[in-house]
């Protein structure tokens, strides 16, 4: 059986053309999707079943039994952290924002290590931006900044930047520029109309320049900055300046570097330097199809879109205080619930080490790292191929994900249901 | 034994800036990471070619890379996109045992442009379980 | 078992029924408003105010860019933070409130129907699932129709059955409630970082702003539409745009409306009944507008009226937000959304003490105060653009007291006394013209009372404020106080507020309108469509409608095409 208009759940480009081939409940084949995308559709090994650990070993258990021994432990717990929820739909985070309050938790995804810098950017001057279909249909300069679609977000120079035909330009990429930023030739700065190499850490120096050029103040920029000639400089800002609809994607190559959010304010202060000349963009390249998701849910539930302290009662936002990283770096949560995420690969080595000491709850399709340390290990359904729901594309566009295979896993949102449910149950025994 | 490093071997050592991101290879193992695919695509350190020749290493030998966090040994491998003196690690549990976790008060560890040493050793590359199981000593 | 409830000894205002200050008992049973009940649980009103739910016209609440207001102004968060209570969620928000505290402080004020009034098609997920977030009230959504290309496609052949067939379709794929205008082609404009004035030529599009909003309103009289098109016209907040105010009132003059009500509502408009030709001669020509309003009988207006202090104003008008972030220099968020509109967020501060403002100040209230019939006017602050909501009693507490609107005046920039009708204006509103103005009035201009809203009769919702006042209180401040917290609000039968807390959220209901279009110009429709989907849209045709999970709670009202 083909599935057409299937979403895709990888990326933040969240392609929502794919068709897939089902037979016998499974996917055989997939079009249109990237080759990250394929692989996750196609599918991986899977856990196969939920399992408590003890005496050092998992074993195998119910869901009923995985789900109350999680309830004890955030019940019993005075500062849970509840971590993730990028690969998982808004509404699993829902229930999960209405147990964090419930027990006093800190709620924080992974932009807390991808884009929270942007966010607190954002926060400090706004973002002009705009959806990537105007991208497509009006972008005749497209830069790419510390970003490397080529590797991590495979089918978006394709389906909405320098590859795409639009309304206003219908060649193509013939009628388009694409200028790429970077520390080192990446597979997208080979496409590149002009690849500017800097040198690491300077960001910052190299945006201060091309601000002080689109303002006017050519004078003040020395012949070399950030390992770049003035010149490339010069020639970059003559394309800004000429283009009708410039947009500026960054990664993070800007927001993991020396600098962070200051890196990003800057880079939205170039943006409205050009906007000065002519109509100019900027977006994060969100990572996870709905990192972006839980920021959206965060904000409108809590306020706040990452990093959430909801220990007094009401949201206290404070990324450095309230931050995963820095909570764990601490030694301060003393048990930890990680949903549709891996930081036993993704955080800091040394931020791991208090994971160890901690009862840890690990719900996820797939076993990673963080399954060798979790005391509790809850299988899920793979959002987007087992089971439906909202996600938020990098341009804050919602997409449904399609259910295109049954299952017998439970869904993100069912589990996280059920845990609400029991720790419910056991505060208000408490309390009575 | 072979571990038990000259002084010479440690002068052979490079100075680098290190970063970390994605890789096609990686991303397509995300789902996988307990596999032998996600091993050879995420315990390696890519390097720029003249790099390589400084510290004396081929493609497919091991490196120890080392920061102030931390150390971990990957396999080397050719990247002349980097320039010299800029090494880069697939994002993933062995370029994360180097990396700090210090925010600096901003959330955010410093995944790019650590600064890092890089030298040829004869150690083992880590599985990933027995790489986590480093930290829970 | 029949759930009864009974309000005694009130004093009811129910203009819809013309009730006007009348003690009056209300039975409640399963939810509606019934003749008698036999077993209720009794609230006793004690002589106090009683109105139907308030029904708020216009106000953003919801989506996007509320959204994004919130996400970057984590300092206006952190001004309104409650702790959970056995009823509520964590509240956060003054201007840009969380979805939970929406609802709360909503039915705290006695309000249980809200519209939000900007959806961008393209994001309706995005404004339905903060619908379902927010507690207790009643809502609907209106999408933006006026900058898509497809309406320009139509505007521009002239075509108005298939571009009925078009906001037939969106309107439906939305789960909206009806037609929204705003800047007409000075969005799509703004793509290219430019503006239309209302005879101007959208760019690359061979349409005037004025030949857009004339033919959504002819397509919109095609169905049997609960509500007229809702209007923010072109140059919203520049000096001396009055005129163009009034030529695009006057475009609509001859469409005859399908149903009683007006052709077009014209939406905040304080923000349009500005003279002058700078900020330096900036003036009030609120006179002007209300001259108009009181001659012609085509339009329906909301205030926008200023609410003093900080807010985040936000709209999907682009390049009006970057004006005004041009002026104050303060952070600035754009999204611009591909073949239907755009939108600007940026923080603001009225302050008294300051000319313009002030006269802005004075302007939202005498639109209130210069139109004679209530009935054309509804009370918002546009909500957050002009003030948040919880301004609402403020506003009320000023209009029913010259004294008040005198004592503050006095405290304010002198211009007032020079450039504003105000100071001069005696007329004082009462309860009856408080209802019309917030409830009454509002249901009628949305066409809801129709639907159970905006009054106490017979088959009404059960939808009730209290107010802890009785007729015949004059102390503005503690009117002002009773607006904020009633003593009671019910909703849908169900007691949610008492003593001004909140003791239950249940869910509100979303309606929602399905203009029932001719099969044949549908399909005729179709091939332009989809044409659109192939190959300028980023979403595919088959993912952009909204699907029912989005209205967990609906309520339909259909629309059939006029012969």
């Amino acid at each position: 059986m083909e599935v057409t208009d299937v979403v895709c759940p990888l990326c933040g480009c969240v392609c929502d053309d794919v068709v897939v081939e089902v037979e016998d409940n499974k996917v055989t084949k997939v079009k249109g999707a990237c080759a990250v995308g394929k692989s996750k559709l196609m599918g991986h090994g899977r856990i196969t079943s939920p399992a408590i650990r003890e005496n050092g070993i998992l074993k195998d258990c119910s869901y009923d039994a995985a789900i109350k021994r999680t309830a004890e432990i955030l019940a019993a717990a005075r500062r849970p952290l509840m971590y993730g929820w990028s690969s998982t739909v808004c509404e699993a985070s829902k229930v999960g924002i209405e147990l964090a309050e419930e027990i006093g938790a800190v709620i924080d995804n992974t932009a807390s290590v991808c884009h929270g810098p942007s966010v607190l950017a954002i926060q400090d001057v706004g973002l002009p931006s705009c959806t990537l279909g105007e991208v497509k249909n009006r972008a005749d300069l497209v830069i790419y900044w510390g970003a490397n679609p080529a590797a991590a977000h495979g089918n978006h120079m394709k389906r909405y930047s320098y590859i795409s035909k639009g309304y206003f330009l219908p060649e193509g990429k013939k009628e388009k520029k694409l200028a790429v930023v970077d520390v080192r030739e990446t597979k997208s700065a080979k496409l590149a109309d002009v690849f500017i190499r800097i040198e690491p850490g300077k960001d910052y120096l190299v945006l201060s320049a091309l601000r002080a050029l689109l303002l006017g103040y050519e004078d003040v920029v020395p012949e070399e900055v950030g390992g770049v000639p003035k010149k490339d400089l010069l020639e970059l800002v003559k394309m800004m300046e000429e283009t009708k609809f410039g947009i500026i994607f960054f990664g993070m190559g800007v927001t993991h570097s020396r600098g962070r959010h200051n890196n990003i304010v800057n880079a939205i202060q170039v943006t409205r330097a050009a906007h000065k000349h002519t109509k100019f963009n900027i977006m994060p390249m969100r990572g996870h199809y709905n990192v972006n998701g839980f920021n959206q849910v965060c904000t409108w539930e809590t306020g706040f879109p990452y990093s959430v302290d909801l220990s007094e009662g009401y949201a206290w936002y404070n990324p450095g205080e309230t931050s995963s990283t820095d909570l764990l770096m601490r030694g301060e949560c003393d048990a930890a619930l990680f949903i549709a995420t891996d930081p036993g690969a993704h955080f800091p080595g040394e931020s791991i080490r208090h994971l160890s000491k901690i009862p840890v709850i690990q719900i996820d399709p797939y076993a990673n790292p963080t399954t060798e340390f979790a005391d509790v290990v809850i299988p899920a359904a793979i959002s987007g191929i087992e089971a439906e729901g909202t996600v938020y594309r990098m341009d804050n566009i919602p997409l449904r994900l399609r259910k295109i295979v049954d299952t017998e896993y439970m869904t993100d949102e069912a589990i996280m249901k059920g845990i609400l449910k029991e720790t419910r149950l056991l505060t208000l025994s408490r309390r009575l | 034994m072979f571990v038990c490093m000259s002084k010479k071997r440690i002068k052979m050592g490079i100075e680098v800036k290190l970063i970390n991101g994605r890789t096609v290879a990686q991303g397509s193992n995300l789902e996988n990471k307990l596999s032998e695919e996600y091993f050879n695509a995420a315990a390696i350190c890519e390097l720029n070619g003249s790099d390589m020749e400084k510290l004396g290493v081929a493609v497919g030998e091991h490196v120890k890379v080392k920061t102030n966090a931390g150390e971990v040994v990957v396999k080397a491998k050719k990247a002349d996109g980097n320039p010299e003196g800029v090494a880069f690690m697939p994002m993933g549990p062995w370029a994360n045992a180097v990396v700090s976790g210090n925010t600096h008060g901003a959330g955010m560890p410093q995944f790019k442009g650590m600064d890092a040493k890089i030298e040829k050793t004869g150690e083992a590359v880590l599985p990933v379980k027995e790489l986590l199981q480093g930290y829970m000593k | 078992m029949a759930i009864e409830l009974l309000i005694k000894n009130g004093v009811v205002y129910d203009p819809i029924n013309g009730v006007n200050g009348e003690k009056k008992d209300i039975c409640i049973r399963d939810g509606k408003v019934v003749a008698e009940v036999k077993n209720p649980t009794v609230l006793d009103a004690k002589g106090r105010v009683v109105m139907p739910g308030g029904v708020d016209v216009h106000a953003h609440i919801a989506g996007g860019k509320v959204n994004s207001g919130r996400l970057f102004r984590p300092e206006d968060g952190r001004r309104g933070s409650e702790p959970k209570t056995t009823a509520c969620r964590a509240c956060s928000g003054y201007s840009v409130p969380n979805t939970f505290a929406t609802g709360y402080r909503y039915a705290k004020m006695g309000y249980t129907f809200v519209m939000e009034p900007a959806m961008p098609p393209l994001a309706a997920r995005h404004t339905h699932e903060e619908l379902i977030d927010t507690p207790i009230l009643d809502n609907a959504t209106i999408p933006l129709i006026d900058n898509n290309w497809m309406t320009m496609d139509y505007v521009k052949s002239g075509d108005i059955d298939l571009l009925a067939a078009y906001i037939a379709w969106i309107i439906k794929a939305t789960k909206g409630y009806g037609v929204k205008v705003v800047n007409p082609g000075g969005t799509e404009a703004w793509a290219w970082a430019k503006n239309c004035d209302l005879n101007d030529a959208v760019p690359h599009f061979d349409v005037t702003p004025a030949e857009i909003v004339k033919a959504l309103a002819e397509a919109n009289e095609k169905f049997e539409m609960p509500h007229s098109i809702h209007v923010h016209g072109n140059m919203l907040g520049h000096p001396g745009n009055y005129e163009m105010t009034l030529d695009t009132y006057d475009l609509v003059k001859g469409v005859k409306a399908t149903k009683d009500r007006p052709v077009m509502h014209a939406t905040h408009t304080q923000f349009f009944a500005y003279g002058g030709t700078t900020w330096g001669d900036f003036e009030s020509k609120a006179k002007a507008i209300a001259d108009y309003v009181n001659n012609n009988e085509h339009v329906s207006i909301d205030l926008g009226s200023v609410i003093l202090g900080d807010t985040t104003t936000m709209t999907a008008d682009g390049p009006m937000e970057y004006s005004l972030h041009q002026i104050t220099g303060r952070k600035w968020t754009n999204h611009d959304v591909e073949l239907e509109t755009g939108s600007g967020i940026t923080p603001f501060l009225y302050s008294g003490k300051v000319s313009v403002h002030t006269l802005q100040w004075a302007i939202g209230m005498e639109l209130a105060l210069l139109i004679k019939d209530p009935w054309k006017v509804a009370l918002t602050t546009d909500h957050p653009n002009a003030g948040p909501f919880v301004g609402y009693p403020i506003l009320i507490s000023m209009l029913m007291s010259k004294k008040r609107r005198d004592e503050s005046a006095a405290d304010m920039h002198s211009a007032i006394y020079k450039k504003a009708e105000l100071p001069s204006i005696d007329r004082e509103l009462d309860l009856y013209e408080i209802a019309i103005i917030t409830r009454a009035g509002t249901a009628k201009i949305l066409g809801l009372d129709a639907h159970g809203k905006g009054h106490l009769g017979l088959g009404a919702d059960a939808d009730v404020a209290i107010y802890d006042i009785t007729p015949e209180e004059r102390d503005a401040g503690k009117i002002q106080k009773a607006f904020l917290n009633t003593k009671y609000t019910i909703k849908g039968g169900q007691v949610v507020v008492m003593d001004g807390e909140v003791v239950a959220a249940p869910a509100g209901r979303t309606f929602f309108v399905t203009p029932e279009c001719d099969p044949k110009l549908t399909e005729e429709m179709m091939p332009n469509l989809k044409d659109k989907f192939e190959h300028y849209y980023s979403v595919t045709f088959a993912n952009y409608p909204v699907q029912d999970a989005y209205v967990p709670n609906p309520y339909e009202i259909k629309a059939p095409m006029r012969g």
